[in-house]
């Protein structure tokens, strides 16, 4: 669990500034920006996240390399399937969500 | 951008397995930490204990979150998932860890309400869609994760959610490096340092590790080159004579960390006097607790908890391997009584913990990426 995954940020979330959309191999989630104040990211940027947080700005070339480490690791199924855990959808899309599963 | 299962430089691999063999004085004997669990399963997923002389042997720290929390926490988290109304999240790492009367799998599959999350954040948000039922967070992790659970209790705070609290088990590694240097069977040469706890804490908190210890600490990253690169920087410091933080991983980790999440970690947590951990025992100030401002989201403070001491199944030697004085395999449980399938210790369940790792990737033998490398 101490493994981080990089994704890159889609959008900003224009109701709540603290989340931003982020996309992690194709699969778009929204994740929390509030632990980077100091250098808040913006789309296109690549992002660190640990637990559903972004924990640090990296560059294209380190997502990556971070990409490859997972996938090296065997934690890229590990990773992909915490990504798709994040809860914090919108409701309507939660519902949506619910609906295909139906 | 997709995940790319390929070595990165494997000619630089087989380079720095010759330079760590060319550094590596054969009269002497080389006992170097890895501090943190993602480190030992890398070690173990590609084989690199095979791309080292026998004289530099790797050493598995207390790294692994799941792995040194003892079971009497998990009881008394536990304890409290019993009530009506009561919802006990934690992350899937805790799912399958043994509590003295089962894990909280097992609790689950008795009918009590333990669900999965992959961040706090999630927790929160099981709060606010269930108002009529109280979401306990059960918190585990070091620096990497603690921040993330001190800004969504900054949330909470923030927006008057009563029913949810997080029971704490946040701990933090420079009190753990102290302790297994000052265990008196305990000789190491220098340290493999964390990669993602030191983006939030920085480099400096391991100045004392090479000042007044006189060892060196790399913070590495967590692919093969890193870590053979890492033991290279450490070897020419101990050729040397040095002792100096370095930081292999700059990629990734700021030599001052995440200032934000530290502020975020100061708001919410104080030092707790003393905490248990599996294997090391009582250390000092080397847990988080949660500050009095935010007693009414502190599990601990708002309900009352037994307060268990449970000692770890008997023939179990988690405590021994969590300290590096045995190596997994020595362990009598081992592979027979104790397999990632039925769990005993808390070692055998985590990627990270150092049984785990070893039974999947060194008892099992497959052929490593780094054994083809080394020939």
């Amino acid at each position: 669990m101490c493994l981080a995954i990089p994704g890159k940020v889609v959008e900003l979330d224009s109701e709540n500034t603290n989340l931003a959309v982020v996309d992690v191999v194709g699969v778009r989630r929204r994740v929390d920006l509030g632990l980077l104040p100091d250098e808040p990211p913006l789309p296109g940027d690549w992002v660190l996240i640990h637990v559903g947080f972004a924990m640090s700005k990296i560059s294209e070339v380190d997502a990556m390399d971070q990409m490859r480490t997972l996938a090296m690791l065997g934690e890229a199924d590990a990773a992909m399937e915490e990504v798709r855990g994040y809860g914090l959808e919108n409701e309507e899309q939660d519902e949506s969500n619910q609906r295909l599963k139906q | 951008m997709r995940f790319v299962d390929e070595f990165r430089a494997p000619e630089l691999i087989a380079k720095a397995g010759k330079e760590i063999r060319r550094l590596a004085d054969p009269n002497r004997h080389y006992r170097i930490m890895e501090v943190c669990g993602g480190h030992t399963h890398a070690i173990y997923r590609f084989g690199l204990k095979d791309l080292l002389p026998a004289n530099v042997e790797l050493i598995h720290g207390p790294g692994c979150p799941v792995c040194v929390l003892p079971m009497g926490r998990i009881d008394d988290g536990l304890s409290l998932a019993g009530q009506p109304d009561f919802i006990f999240a934690a992350f899937g790492d805790m799912m399958r860890v043994p509590g003295t009367h089962g894990s909280p799998l097992e609790y689950k599959a008795r009918g009590m309400d333990v669900r999965i999350v992959y961040s706090p954040a999630d927790a929160l948000k099981l709060a606010r869609n269930n108002p009529e039922k109280h979401v306990m967070f059960f918190a585990i992790g070091f620096e990497t994760t603690a921040p993330s659970t001190a800004l969504t209790l900054m949330r909470a705070k923030a927006e008057g959610l009563r029913n949810f609290s997080v029971f704490c088990n946040h701990v933090t590694i420079i009190p753990a490096i102290r302790a297994i240097l000052d265990s008196p069977d305990m000789r190491l040469d220098g340290f493999v340092g964390p990669g993602h706890v030191s983006t939030v804490i920085g480099c400096r908190p391991y100045d004392w590790i090479a000042k007044d210890e006189g060892k060196p600490v790399v913070v590495s990253g967590f692919e093969p080159l890193d870590i053979l690169q890492s033991i290279v920087m450490l070897l020419r410091q101990l050729r040397k004579g040095e002792a100096r933080v370095e930081n292999q991983y700059k990629r990734v980790v700021p030599w001052e960390g995440n200032r934000a999440a530290l502020r975020a970690m100061a708001e919410v947590f104080e030092l707790r006097p003393y905490f248990e951990w599996r294997g090391l025992g009582f250390i000092s100030q080397s847990a988080l607790k949660i500050r009095a401002s935010y007693a009414q989201w502190d599990s601990e403070q708002r309900f009352s908890v037994p307060g268990l001491r449970v000692t770890d199944p008997k023939a179990a030697q988690c405590g021994e391997v969590l300290k590096g004085v045995l190596k997994p395999a020595q362990c009598k449980l081992f592979g027979n009584e104790c397999t990632p399938e039925q769990p005993v210790g808390a070692l055998m369940v985590s990627s990270e913990g150092s049984c785990a790792a070893y039974y999947n990737y060194e008892h099992r033998k497959p052929v490593t990426i780094a054994s083809a490398a080394a020939n």
